[in-house]
């Protein structure tokens, strides 16, 4: 027997040629392959760390304390007028500032001190305790419990975010003694561990701090020897470090380069080790509203002004962009102004976001004098923006219903007005909103166009009509981000996650629709 | 009196006084053609509503245009009436304070007239709530006679033979071409406002040097050569389309026709969420992620280009914003731009082209490179135009990321600043609008609208004539 004679195809030479192109062929599916996961993985990068930095916004840490809310601190002249006892947030301040402080009997009294203990709590954080008082005078004289946020500065600290810190333990070998001036010393202690540490991080310009804690007192790294360790209390008792093991945390920052002094530090963590400082659901981010200390700000004005925004932009936009479809796919003569309109539609949907607000900023702000910062404003300027989204969509949405729907109405006598609305309109309408939800989608998201019409003011008042000043959530992410604190990234990127949270709940009404109104004639 | 009329809410009445005005008219014409066919068995060419319509048309109409302009032109009206009775004093003031006054007085008469020790004000706060209250009192006034003027007009036409379903049909056409004509009047609008302001700049800065010099220094100083706002859009473009063009056009190549039909379902609509996702959000990630990335490689390569010995200075300048991680971050959010149309297209070329190429032999990535990409090839240049056009557009992401500092550096990992920066730079927090300073932020925008307009319209074009060819 003898092979099947070679043909010029099974040749070695065409054979290699055909893996090559084979293997050509592969490589280009891969590259094709590679691209597409490229931009998947952008996507899932995105969203994945922008939600991780947001879960350091889920919760925080809240003082949590009974005071008696004594008159002559909140009232003095003993009969005030709602008013002044809101603006006397330094008086309760005062209260709740001094309630923690008396924890701390060790602490001292010299100025520098209290100073350094005011900076646990920002001074307007007991501004909704000042209103709830002004609302209940009958509270006046009684002890309420109140929850205040602590400063952001702690909060980081108390989350472990900044400054970066590292837990260790210490063996029940070690034994304690009382050392001279409020200082304790440690007997053999097993501290490998915080050894490696302080030689892995090396000799920086200072020195980490390492803590230890146990019950409410803490107490700070003085002298590592050989064999003893000596520790300077700064908050409770030699006593309440006896008979429990001993849990540490070092700083790895020197104290000269960080906001938060080892004092604070001691003091946050005693607090919270007697839970008097708490970690919360961080509600309040969407309770309040916009402020300059990152613990205090929410987005709650945001949310109103966009929604305010949203609600004129719909207003105006929806019908008239379905109008609009109706007029050019159902009425328009072929002639020169349609086909302009048409060209003109085309080209607005490509107009970069800015220049809508520039025609905001000079045709509304300045020729017709509307309100500065108003949601009426920015809902027209959105508006206008996705009205051409409007209409593309409602085109498409009347395109697809049959001419047959036209056909019969007009055949039984309807006027052609009456074969639109009575019978196309009804059956595109489905479709029509589900581009009219994701022109809105498109509007909420919008930024740079709200920007030039002033709705980047600071807004501290929840707005409560379209002409009020207000802001919106994009604009609020953009204001926060600009922020220098640590503390607004967590904060910003909660924010984020809120405004994407309406961007999906509003693509899913549009998947919803179209699941339960598609129809194939 | 006058001055509790320049309290009312008139937002609110207005909108009351138009449904009123609707609901009656509709009810006087019909009601008229009813009584007709009560009394006396005529035969009616339309039906009652349509009676009812065309009443409440005619009752619509002059109100609407005097609620229209009440609520357009009210506030410059007694801001101009005002500021005509201010004392002498006042024309000192330049014209930005005098109208931040006004606003302030504007402000004050909202919550309900001005208590406090300011006489000055407190007396023309309450003059302001006289004038406006007139106007207030006058345009209702207006409105309610035009109204019953208009329906008594429209009461008398009805008759069994009045063709009010024709009028009303009419009207609506009107109504409806109306609506389609604000497409024209928005572009008017831009175009417009955007010449207006830009000749006034162009009257102070001469044409030449704003778009050939090189030094911007609008915030400070009459510093306005855009070249170097020119070359940071241009160049934060060019980074993001080295990201998107490749990327976007391998994705719509696999999609259309390497993917399964579920692959593709379920991909496409996850690539363009990409294009979905707020601008803003973007501009946060390459600000806290991406930015600090490259600044980091942007050091690493500058110590190792020191140790190896190439060079004694750094080499980047690793600023904490730089044109890369915009332009990086910018390639990402364009790629659903350049994948979808350009999926589109190739999804356009005929099948019987492939199945020739197929039947030559070709293997699959033969027929794409060597028929279907030159088929399509006018549709993909499109889908890279307008990609490119939504790129020099984008402004969040490089108000974020890309810096402020107008220069002409070709180091990425430098900080550039576009024409979109410094708009919003130039018009956000206190803007006056006479200075050249805000006028530059027009001119610039008259730029940007120019050139993203070429773009478009070209594209456009070409994916029409390309539709043409297949179809």
């Amino acid at each position: 027997m003898s092979n099947p004679p070679e043909t010029s195809l099974q040749s070695e030479k065409a054979l290699k040629r055909l893996r090559r192109r084979r293997a050509a062929d592969m490589r280009f599916r891969m590259y094709g392959l590679a691209a597409l996961g490229f931009a998947l993985f952008s996507l899932v990068f995105l969203i994945t760390a922008i939600a991780w930095k947001a879960s350091g916004a889920v919760t925080y840490h809240v003082v949590k304390t009974d005071i008696v809310l004594t008159p002559e601190r909140i009232a003095p002249d003993g009969n005030a007028s709602p008013e002044e006892i809101t603006r006397n947030i330094e008086g309760f301040y005062t209260l709740v500032r001094d309630d923690l402080f008396a924890r701390f009997p060790n602490a001292g009294d010299s100025l520098a001190v209290r100073q350094d203990f005011s900076a646990l709590v920002d001074r307007l954080a007991v501004l909704p305790l000042a209103r709830r008082v002004a609302r209940h005078p009958s509270l006046i004289g009684q002890t309420v419990t109140v929850e205040v946020p602590v400063s952001d500065d702690v909060d980081l600290f108390l989350k472990r975010s900044s400054p970066r810190s590292v837990p260790f333990r210490i063996g029940t070998g070690a034994q304690l003694s009382s050392g001279q001036d409020d200082s304790m010393v440690l007997t053999q202690p097993d501290l490998a561990s915080v050894r490696a540490t302080l030689t892995a991080l090396g000799e920086q310009d200072g020195v980490p701090s390492v803590f230890v804690t146990s019950k409410g007192a803490v107490a700070r790294l003085s002298d590592l020897g050989d064999q003893t360790a000596t520790f300077e209390l700064l908050a409770g008792d030699v006593a309440d470090f006896e008979g429990t093991p001993l849990k540490g945390l070092i700083v790895t920052v020197p104290e000269s380069r960080r906001t938060i002094s080892d004092l604070q530090i001691a003091w946050a963590l005693a607090l919270r080790s007697e839970g008097v400082i708490r970690r919360v659901p961080h509600t309040s981010l969407l309770t309040r509203t916009d402020s300059t200390y990152p613990e205090l700000a929410g987005s709650l004005a945001a949310i109103v002004g966009s929604l305010l925004t949203m609600l004129v932009t719909g207003m105006v936009a929806i019908p008239m962009g379905i109008f609009a479809a109706i007029f050019l796919e159902e009425f328009a003569p072929k002639n020169r102004l349609t086909q302009l309109i048409e060209v003109n539609i085309n080209n607005l949907a490509a107009v970069p976001s800015i220049v809508f607000g520039l025609l905001g900023a000079t045709l509304l702000l300045g020729t017709f004098g509307l309100p500065r910062s108003a949601p009426l404003v920015g809902g027209l300027v959105l508006a206008l923006l996705i009205l051409p989204v409007v209409i593309i969509a409602a085109r498409a949405a009347l395109r697809a219903v049959p001419p047959s729907i036209r056909s019969g109405a007009l055949a039984v006598g309807a006027s052609r007005m009456q074969a639109v609305f009575h019978h196309v309109l009804p059956l595109a309408f489905p479709g029509m909103l589900t581009g009219a939800i994701l022109g809105m989608a498109r509007a909420l998201g919008e930024t740079a166009p709200l920007l030039l019409i002033g709705m980047v003011a600071f807004v501290a008042e929840v707005p409560s009509s379209t002409t009020d000043e207000a802001t919106a959530l994009p604009v609020l992410i953009y204001s926060w981000a600009s922020n220098a604190e640590r503390a607004w990234e967590p904060m910003t990127a909660a924010v984020i996650v809120i405004l994407l949270a309406l961007l999906v709940i509003m693509n899913v009404i549009v998947v919803m629709l179209r699941r339960k109104f598609e129809r194939r004639w | 009196m006058v001055q509790q009329l320049g309290q009312l809410p008139m937002g609110w009445l207005l909108t009351a006084l138009l449904v009123f005005v609707v609901t009656t008219g509709f009810s006087v014409g019909r009601i008229r053609a009813e009584r007709y066919l009560v009394s006396g068995g005529h035969k009616f060419h339309s039906r009652g509503n349509y009676h009812g319509y065309y009443v409440a048309m005619w009752g619509l109409l002059p109100t609407l245009l005097i609620a229209a302009v009440y609520v357009l032109f009210s506030q410059t009206a007694v801001f101009g009436l005002l500021n005509s009775e201010l004392p002498e004093g006042f024309h000192t003031l330049s014209k930005a304070e005098l109208q931040s006054y006004l606003e302030a007085v504007a402000g004050a008469a909202k919550t309900g007239g001005y208590a406090g020790a300011d006489r000055i004000f407190a007396t023309v706060t309450s003059r302001f709530l006289e004038l406006s209250g007139s106007l207030k009192a006058a345009t209702l006034a207006a409105m309610i006679l035009s109204a019953i003027g208009g329906i008594a007009y429209a009461r008398r036409k009805v008759a069994p033979d009045f063709r009010a379903r024709l009028k009303v049909e009419r009207g609506a056409e009107a109504f409806l071409f109306l609506c389609a004509a604000i497409a024209i009047a928005t572009t008017v609008g831009i175009v417009a406002s955007l010449l207006y302001e830009s000749l006034r700049f162009f009257a102070q800065v001469p044409v030449t040097d704003f778009l050939f010099g090189t030094r911007w220094n609008a915030q400070t100083s009459a510093e306005f050569g855009a070249l170097p706002l020119f070359f940071g859009t241009f160049m934060i473009a060019l980074i993001a389309m080295f990201v998107a063009a490749p990327i976007g056009l391998f994705a719509a190549i696999y999609l259309s026709e390497y993917a399964s039909v579920r692959t593709r379902r379920y991909m496409k609509p996850l690539l363009e969420m990409l294009a979905g996702i707020p601008t803003v959000v973007y501009g946060f990630f390459a600000l806290l992620v991406i930015a600090p990335g490259v600044r980091a490689a942007a050091l690493g390569i500058n110590s190792l280009l020191i140790n190896i010995g190439v060079t004694s200075e750094p080499f980047l300048a690793a600023q904490p914003t730089s044109a890369l991680a915009a332009g990086l971050v910018m390639g990402v959010m364009v790629i659903p731009f350049v994948s979808s149309l350009s999926d589109d297209v190739i999804n356009a070329v005929p099948q019987t082209l492939r199945d020739a190429a197929f039947a030559m032999g070709a293997t699959k990535s033969e027929t794409i490179k060597q028929i279907i990409l030159p088929a399509a090839l006018p549709g993909i240049v499109a889908s890279m135009l307008l990609a490119v056009s939504r790129a020099i557009g984008e402004t969040m992401i490089v108000v974020m990321a890309a810096g402020q500092r107008a220069r002409i550096s070709f180091d990425p990992s430098t900080d550039l600043t576009t024409i979109t920066v410094q708009i919003v730079a130039l018009l956000t927090g206190e803007t006056q609008f006479d200075s050249p300073k805000t006028l530059s932020a027009f001119a610039l925008g008259l730029v940007l609208f120019l050139v993203t307009l070429g773009f478009n319209l070209i594209a456009l074009r070409v994916v029409q004539r390309y539709r043409e060819k297949y179809e």
